[in-house]
């Protein structure tokens, strides 16, 4: 498997939505080389005809009948906010200038 | 009056029941023992005085109306800091919750309340419950009352030490690979993890969904079962959570026997890497177990070789998609909301001042593993090795009623020892993780003091799914023979804090 270069690491950086630091990126990638490499022996025994598990039970879709129940009041829905207007959760500016 | 933090959760209940204490007495013992040592233990992260001592005087107040009160009515809890707990703060180790209040119970917590039991606080963790040490808490580690110089396990640390220590008879933890019995182990005490689905996760904040199972720290098998029968069974704010009543626990932990079980022991775990002194108190257990009339063979399951390997891949991946909820935009901390900054950089700038480093690995490693390119080498073996996994203990589980090996492969580490070294940290997993990935029970009870440096060293007990009793059944056995032979409980060896 390919080592995790520097490049690598600010990619996935901000994919994941992390403003890393630069000696933050020299500091991960030589420790999520490290962890990739020890990892990847996974693929080892992973054969084809051996059918992957997502989950420890077998998963339905739980159903409830359809019926108004008490929830949080929007002032306990947004006691946690950073910023709240109006009963709504105030977010900085979405779209750019232009 | 005898030091009431140092009985038993079940001699307490009985002692309120009987009106020979209160439950303000206890629970004002409790705080006080917190006040006296917590500040060199670190195990509590918060401690709810009022809300304590108010649910104590409800109890006393039940009983002199002839009320009937359950069976762990008034006995003080710690709650690890990864449950909600309404109007109390919770911040899961990390500052990007720091001075949350919640404003719902996690169903664990409701029912501890509806059981009248007392919650003293919330616990020291690692951070977002990724590690093995509790020194990724971002609040500064916990010390293992055994020597406070070393790490008392993690994530679950805190819950751990604060039983060890006496500040709580019972405490509640959360096990993702790990965290409920890998603390056990290294301060002494009983630690389970329940079958997946067998207690709720609703108000737990998730980190890996398909792995974290909620689960009973205590000083005894006995308290074990206790409290796990109030916190199990079917919850339908839970999906995941199993609709089928919890096995009798606690009668499997008053009637501990063993004689005619089929015990396998696991081939895998022991050889590099094992301290010597462990395998040798793991071994000296099976004889015992033997000598109690246990049948003993050797089992062998070798895909758990994979399971480190295939854990942090799957629970990287599922924490990569858990946290992208912590945004800075419904809850928590929010970095560089200075009319500059658009949502998107303020997300990112908030995520890189609240997360710690550990939590910072993962969600890259879980983000590298999903992407593109990468999702069949990496997340879709592992899911493979989920299957082989599952399939060795199923084989396993045709032949032997369960399974026992080291719940580590060493004793507690200094702490700092392992901080820098992420695979080296790893590993203190490597005996557990097998379990989380298949979804059955397992616990972890005392076997002993390493010898080389007086240390406890835990057995580990694996049971099919929803056979959590066979647990309780083999560790109720083996705690009573163990203390026959010491003499006392094996905390009567820890130093006096």
């Amino acid at each position: 498997m390919p080592g995790i270069s520097r490049e690598e690491v600010a990619h996935l950086a901000r994919l994941a939505r992390l403003e890393l630091k630069d000696e933050e990126l020299d500091h991960f990638a030589g420790q999520l080389d490290d962890i990739i490499g020890a990892v990847a022996t996974v693929s080892d025994v992973a054969n084809e005809d051996v059918p992957p598990t997502s989950h420890p039970l077998p998963l339905t879709n739980v159903m409830r009948p359809d019926v108004v129940r008490p929830g949080l009041t929007p002032e306990q829905a947004l006691s946690g906010a950073p910023a709240q207007e109006q009963q709504r959760f105030k977010v900085p500016q979405i779209l750019g200038e232009d | 009056m005898a030091d009431l933090t140092r009985l038993t959760a079940a001699e307490t209940a009985e002692r309120i029941a009987s009106g020979d204490v209160t439950a303000v007495e206890v629970a004002e013992a409790h705080l006080a023992r917190i006040d006296a040592v917590d500040e060199k233990v670190h195990a509590f992260l918060h401690v709810d005085r009022e809300g304590a001592l108010a649910k104590a005087r409800e109890v006393d107040e039940k009983r002199a109306r002839g009320e009937r009160l359950g069976p762990l009515a008034g006995v003080p809890v710690a709650v690890k800091d990864l449950f909600t707990t309404e109007g109390v703060p919770t911040t899961v180790g990390s500052k990007i919750l720091e001075g949350w209040i919640p404003p719902y119970d996690a169903t664990v917590v409701r029912k501890l309340k509806e059981a009248d039991v007392v919650i003293l606080g919330k616990t020291n963790m690692d951070e977002f419950a990724m590690g093995s040490s509790t020194e990724n808490s971002a609040y500064g580690p916990t010390g293992n009352p055994w020597d406070l110089t070393r790490i008392p396990g993690g994530s679950g640390g805190g819950s751990s030490a604060a039983i060890t220590a006496y500040e709580a008879p019972l405490a509640i933890g959360t096990d993702t690979g790990g965290s409920i019995r890998q603390p056990a182990a290294v301060t002494g005490t009983v630690g389970v993890k329940p079958t997946y689905g067998g207690v709720s996760r609703y108000g737990m904040v998730a980190f890996s969904s398909s792995l974290d199972q909620a689960g009973p720290c205590a000083r005894t098998v006995l308290d074990a079962a206790l409290l796990h029968s109030v916190i199990g069974g079917h919850d339908e704010l839970d999906s995941t959570s199993i609709d089928q009543p919890v096995p009798d626990v606690v009668a499997a932990a008053r009637n501990g026997e063993v004689s005619g079980l089929r015990v396998g022991v696991v081939k895998e775990f022991r050889g590099e890497g094992y301290q010597a002194g462990v395998l040798q108190r793991v071994d000296e257990t099976v004889e015992l177990l033997r000598e109690l009339g246990a049948e003993v063979v050797e089992v062998s399951c070798p895909s758990f070789t994979k399971a480190l390997a295939a854990y942090y891949l799957i629970a990287p991946s599922e924490c990569s998609s858990n946290l992208a909820r912590f945004d800075a935009m419904r809850y928590g901390l929010r970095v560089g909301d200075d009319g500059t900054h658009s949502a998107e950089e303020v997300t990112a700038l908030t995520r890189e001042a609240g997360f710690g480093d550990e939590v910072k690995r993962r969600v890259m490693l879980g983000t590298y593993a999903l992407s593109s390119g990468y999702y069949d080498a990496y997340y879709g073996s592992a899911q493979k090795v989920r299957t082989l996994i599952t399939r060795d203990f199923e084989r396993a589980f045709a032949e032997v009623d369960v399974l026992v090996s080291p719940t580590t492969p060493t004793t507690a580490f200094p702490i700092g020892e392992r901080a820098d070294d992420p695979m080296a940290m790893y590993l203190a997993d490597l005996c557990t993780i097998p379990s989380n990935l298949a979804g059955n029970a397992a616990m972890s009870v005392p076997c002993g003091l390493a010898e080389e440096d007086g240390l406890p060293v835990g057995l580990q007990i694996v049971a099919p799914a929803m056979a959590d009793d066979r647990l309780y059944r083999v560790g109720a056995a083996l705690e009573a023979a163990h203390q026959a032979r010491w003499g006392h409980p094996l905390l009567e060896e820890a130093p006096s804090l």
